[in-house]
């Protein structure tokens, strides 16, 4: 065999084990808390909240946490869309012919990117000690947005920049406003705008150490913003550091659910990817 | 020159990322002519074409000094008012881009952000820009499709009816046929002749033979510098000077 051929043959077998590693690691991974969660599966688990002695192996759910996960990260990306759509406009749009700021803001969103969500937890625990606030949905919410703002603007940025140059020229030389031209590439990343938010809800509701001090922790489902809300992760946490057996299976059960909570949103953001394609160029 | 000139452009000069692109242009484009620019890739033709709409103003580090006059009012004044000046000018450009949405409001864009037309008007309006530029009876029965769904080359005559239902007084064309077949190109090349009749003309293009076609007059441009202008057929068959005769040797031979 010639050398070329064993490179080849090389570079086509280490592909194949790698891929064989993640794809295998992904079915470990869901298997494991397929198998050990559907055992203590039940009705109940999604449908209550936790009862009198749900942490010593008695009746209830995690109904409390399902909510409060999604609206902690549903409140957060809408609230981060509303804020990273007009910083991703303003990056591309306005800054268009001053290179050298936007990338300056480019490098700062990596940076905020990088850092880790508990930093995120303290710093909106700060926000909340200054303005008075206790360990809230609010709270939460805060400190989820602040964690998803830089996903939702690198991955925008990115998208936005996609977007043909021509298409921009072709509104402006309409006599469109930048404004108008913007709306005019909202349109053409319709579904970029929807991977964003897949991006950004799952990094929100899978986060423990954001809303670790700021969301607290509640067998209630909230019903204002001013009260604490139980997250998922969190559920999980605690009933894993249970000594009880039935307490720690309901732990992959709540895994079980966060799994599927996301594998749902995945599937409705697709759906919605791939209408919203119909008019991109 | 005949008539007053539409576009006059007075000392421009354009830097990019500090590399002198446009160097001292000055030059007066004709009223309801054809003008074609002609030059080597690289030379500055789609910067220059670019200067008449502003469109230049966004690219990244940018630095453009020198008039230039639309009507005889200087679009580079700072209180000029940059979307009433673009909306004079269609351009078509190399591809054609149509805008994310359907065939019918892509020609409606235009008369809606500036304007509120009644539903009525702009069913008309549209339904005439598409059979000016024959495209009515091609998708009549199909207005409410996604402009993507069309040929590159109805693409390319929706693109140019787009620009026509804002009434612009001058059409912009960079290389607008170079992504076309022979048979969309063809069809392009008539518009612009037929529509010379009502429009100022600028047309940048690579292919000597569509210069010569549909243009009346030309502009070679070479390193940034305008080397000749003047009507097409002296330019392409008896150049003045030696720049444009080496460029145009193997058209005439």
């Amino acid at each position: 065999m010639t050398k070329r051929k064993l490179e080849e043959l090389f570079i086509k077998i280490l592909m194949i084990l790698a891929t064989i590693v993640v794809v295998g690691s992904f079915f470990l991974i869901v298997g494991t808390i397929f198998s050990k969660g559907i055992p203590y599966m039940s009705w109940d688990m999604i449908s209550k909240i936790p009862g009198g002695g749900f942490y010593i192996g008695k009746e209830g759910g995690v109904l409390n946490a399902i909510i409060g996960s999604l609206y902690i990260a549903g409140g957060a990306t809408i609230l981060g869309l509303l804020i990273s759509i007009p910083v991703a406009l303003f990056i591309n749009m306005y800054m268009a012919s001053k290179n050298f700021i936007a990338n300056t803001f480019r490098l700062a969103f990596d940076v905020l990117f990088g850092i880790p969500s508990i930093v995120y937890g303290a710093f909106g625990f700060l926000i909340m000690v200054y303005f008075g606030l206790k360990a809230s949905l609010l709270g939460g919410i805060i400190a989820v947005t602040l964690l998803v703002i830089p996903i939702l603007v690198r991955t925008l940025d990115e998208v936005i920049q996609t977007v043909p140059g021509e298409l921009r020229d072709a509104a402006l030389s309409l006599g469109a406003t930048r404004w108008e031209t913007a709306k005019v590439v909202l349109r053409q990343i319709r579904p970029g705008i929807f991977t964003a938010i897949l991006l950004s809800f799952g990094r929100g509701i899978g986060d423990v150490a954001s809303v670790l001090f700021t969301a607290g922790f509640s067998d209630n489902i909230p019903t204002s913003l001013h009260e604490p809300a139980a997250t998922l992760p969190l559920a999980i946490f605690f009933q894993l550091s249970s000594p009880v057996e039935e307490v720690q299976g309901r732990a992959y059960a709540s895994a079980l659910i966060l799994t599927i909570v996301v594998l749902i949103i995945t599937v409705l953001s697709e759906i919605l990817i791939k209408k919203f394609s119909k008019h991109k160029i | 020159m005949t008539s007053t000139p539409h576009i006059s452009v007075q000392n421009l000069n354009v830097h990019i990322a500090n590399q002198h692109i446009l160097k001292n242009i000055s030059i007066n484009i004709p009223n309801k002519k054809v003008t074609s620019i002609i030059g080597p890739s690289g030379c500055g033709k789609t910067t220059l074409l670019k200067s008449f709409n502003r469109l230049l103003d966004n690219t990244p580090d940018v630095k453009i000094t020198g008039k230039v006059l639309v009507d005889g009012e200087d679009i580079y004044d700072p209180n000029a008012e940059i979307t009433h000046i673009r909306k004079k000018m269609g351009l078509l450009s190399q591809r054609p881009y149509p805008l994310p949405m359907s065939i019918y409001d892509n020609v409606a864009y235009g008369p809606r952000i500036h304007g509120s037309p009644k539903k009525a008007e702009l069913d008309e309006l549209v339904e005439a820009q598409l059979r000016a530029t024959g495209l009515w009876q091609e998708v009549k029965d199909r207005l409410k499709a996604p402009a993507s769904k069309l040929s590159i080359g109805q693409q390319q005559r929706l693109c140019l009816a787009r620009g026509l239902a804002v009434e612009p007084e001058i059409i912009l064309g960079d290389e607008s046929t170079s992504a076309l077949d022979p048979v969309s190109t063809h069809i392009i090349e008539d518009l612009f002749i037929e529509l010379k009749e009502k429009y100022s003309i600028v047309l940048v293009t690579h292919i000597l033979r569509q210069a010569r076609r549909v243009s009346d007059y030309i502009i070679f441009v070479y390193m940034g510098r305008i080397i000749e202008f003047g009507p097409t057929e002296e330019v392409l068959l008896n150049p003045k000077q030696e720049l444009t005769k080496e460029y145009v040797k193997g058209f005439i031979s």
